[in-house]
């Protein structure tokens, strides 16, 4: 895991005084709202519905067992118990207060951590796929690039003032689990004729008012000109992107009016310039980080050993119905023999998705120590997970989540459901999101229900701005208001990974009581006419839309 | 026009707060129920303006005029956007207002 150096940790404790003396002059009515209010966002501190909300970094969703104890602790000390985690695998805060924000910072920044660039028009906490060095198929482990590209665009002069918000993701696998195509930038390791490792390039992608799957810009990158080719894509911007209207500032505006062929010829001419130049990436500082990504000390099991483990590990499969199917779905392969990835969904029946008590987040650090080298994963599907843990332990560990609530079998099933904080929290939503999610997954409750239906996302935001992925989700489901009344418009289709899509609206919107009902139905109209084993939206594209609209609507 | 209150958030805590007291005192409550109330035009203007006045900004952060509708003598927001500030949020019946004034 990256820990800080000298100019990391001097960073961050200055940008704590900074604002702690920016906080002290708010307060005393030195500085107007209008003036402090961009310095606030700019570390992160938003001014929610019912009281502030402080939005917590976690490069690349990656943090260790004694970090997750300060994030127990800070709710419980600045907080009201408990934090919740978002789909850009970071961590809020929604009660803190401003007086005490600057001791709450330090705190952070006593565990190597931050709120820098969380929010504001620069770019932001870049993500990863939450599998990152321990996906069996991954070329290479992402996360060492985008502590690269962390470090490069931490307080950047010249990308401190963007058009408009900047997010950027990066994934080392072939099957993408971090969203890369609806991303402002995505970057896809893949190799090239000669076997040598870098990156396919995606720009313009994003949800939103507008959402667009980014367009392919660069078909291979070689790793060295990561950051001089980000510079050029950013310059294009910097200079190209709209100013005048918010929401036609975002660089997927600016690609898809000057079309992708003509975007990319003015990165590639701006990036002449700046290749082989200052910002390519020095061999010695991409060893540096790479050696803090090394993996840890794994056991090397022999045959017979494997044998045996494996032999007990099938008997505890078969006498526990709740053990094995947590391990259908919250258990993904690891790319080191005896080893698993052990999912932790923060999706309990009812639950709030993506909350997550202090209490609990003492037991996954706990967990995480004893089962898991101390590490922890945050994944933009608002869950947890431990990417190490020995096939062998995975029994004691479900054991021990499912006493404090955080076994639920449901890794990217219908209850897995991502939603953003809507209207019971947010200042910009129309509707609510969450009670909609908790009312699904009460629904669809029954494990053995949502293992048959199989694998189907489904995405909830509370408005336009689609911090829940509405679009992209197989199910989404975007909250309105109409005339003072919150209803619920049904997109099908979409898709996040590799093969991302948009979903299409059904049909007319559904009140508040009537959603989960439509749901239900598409599901159970999904599961009448699927053949085999089919997805949801391999299903949608054969028969079309047709079937689903005569049961939602057939009655009006 | 419908009678009109004026809220905000408190600066040093965040906390949702409406304007009470007597006329002219600017005072801030976190209790709806405490909210004075302006049943036209005019008085609605006088409210905000009471709560952009001077001194006014090291105490609240962006006041407004929201709608209420009298349930008795006690004011309830016309939105739920505003009852949902009013009382915290509604998946969380332990946090916020609903859970400190119960």
């Amino acid at each position: 895991m990256y820990r800080y150096d000298e100019f990391d940790h001097t960073l961050v404790q200055e940008r704590v005084a900074q604002f702690r003396g920016q906080v002290a002059r708010r307060l005393s009515g030195e500085l107007s709202e209008e003036e402090f209010k961009p310095l606030r966002l700019m570390n992160g501190l938003y001014l929610q519905l019912h009281a502030y909300m402080l939005r917590v970094a976690i490069p690349y969703g990656t943090f260790s067992a004694r970090q997750m104890r300060t994030l127990a602790d800070i709710a419980r000390r600045y907080d009201k118990g408990y934090g919740h985690f978002t789909t850009r695998q970071n961590i809020q805060y929604n009660w803190p207060r401003l007086d005490r924000v600057p001791d709450l910072l330090d705190e952070l920044a006593g565990v190597e951590m931050h709120a820098l660039q969380t929010s504001g028009n620069c770019i932001r906490n870049v993500t990863a796929d939450h599998y990152a060095g321990v996906a069996a198929e991954e070329i290479e482990d992402p996360r060492i690039y985008a502590e690269l590209i962390r470090q490069w665009s931490s307080l950047h002069p010249e990308f401190s003032f963007l058009p408009r918000k900047f997010k950027i993701a990066v994934t080392g696998s072939p099957h993408d689990r971090a969203a890369v195509k609806v991303h402002d930038i995505g970057l896809q390791m893949c190799r090239d004729e000669d076997g040598a490792p870098g990156f396919a390039v995606l720009v313009g992608g994003g949800l939103g008012r507008s959402p667009f799957v980014a367009k392919k810009i660069r078909e291979f990158l070689p790793k060295r000109h990561l950051l001089s080719y980000l510079e050029a894509i950013l310059r294009v911007y910097n200079q190209l992107g709209r100013r005048d209207n918010k929401y036609k500032a975002r660089i997927k505006i600016l690609v898809h009016e000057l079309g992708a062929e003509a975007f990319t010829e003015l990165v590639e001419a701006e990036w002449a310039e700046l290749k082989d130049g200052t910002v390519e990436l020095p061999a010695g500082e991409v060893a540096r980080i790479q050696s803090y990504f090394a993996p840890p000390p794994y056991e090397a099991f022999s045959g017979a050993t494997l044998e045996i483990q494996n032999r007990e590990f099938e008997v505890r499969r078969f006498e526990d119905r709740g053990f094995a199917n947590w391990l259908r779905s919250n258990v993904a392969a690891h790319k080191a023999p005896g080893y698993a990835i052990a999912n932790i969904s923060l999706k309990p029946e009812g639950g709030v998705p993506g909350d997550i008590t202090a209490e609990q987040m003492d037991l996954v650090a706990e967990l995480a120590e004893r089962f898991g080298f101390g590490e922890i994963r945050a994944s933009h599907q608002q869950n947890l997970l431990m990417p190490d843990v020995k096939r062998a332990d995975l029994y004691a560990l479900w054991q021990a989540l499912g006493r404090h609530g955080l076994a639920s079998p449901n890794i990217g099933l219908v209850a897995d459901i991502i939603a953003c904080p809507g209207l019971d929290y947010c200042t910009l939503a129309n509707a609510r999101a969450i009670p909609v999610a908790q009312a699904i997954s009460e629904r669809f409750a029954d494990p053995a229900r949502q293992h048959a239906i199989g694998e189907l996302g489904i995405k909830i935001s509370g408005c336009i701005n689609a911090c829940g992925h509405h679009h992209v989700g197989q199910i989404g489901i975007l909250g309105v208001d109409k005339k003072g009344v919150e209803f619920y418009q049904i997109t099908l289709g979409g898709a996040a990974d590799e093969n991302a899509a948009l979903g299409k609206i059904i049909g007319p919107a559904f009140g508040y009581d009537q959603v989960v009902d439509a749901v239900e139905t598409i599901v159970d109209t999904y599961l009448e006419i699927r053949v085999d084993d089919e997805a949801f939206n391999q299903t949608l594209t054969r028969v079309g839309f047709a079937p689903f609209k005569e049961k939602l609507y057939a009655a009006h | 026009m419908a009678d009109k209150i004026v809220t905000a958030n408190r600066l040093d805590d965040g906390l949702v707060v409406y304007l009470n007291g007597a006329s002219g005192g600017g005072s801030w409550s976190e209790r709806i129920e405490d909210a004075r109330i302006a049943g036209d035009d005019a008085a609605a203007d006088g409210l905000l303006a009471e709560a952009e006045g001077p001194g006014q900004e090291i105490r609240v952060v962006g006041p407004y005029l929201i709608e209420i509708a009298l349930e008795g003598a006690e004011p309830r927001p016309v939105s739920y956007r505003e009852a949902i500030r009013a009382k915290g949020p509604t998946v969380r019946l332990d946090l916020g207002k609903q859970a400190d004034f119960a």
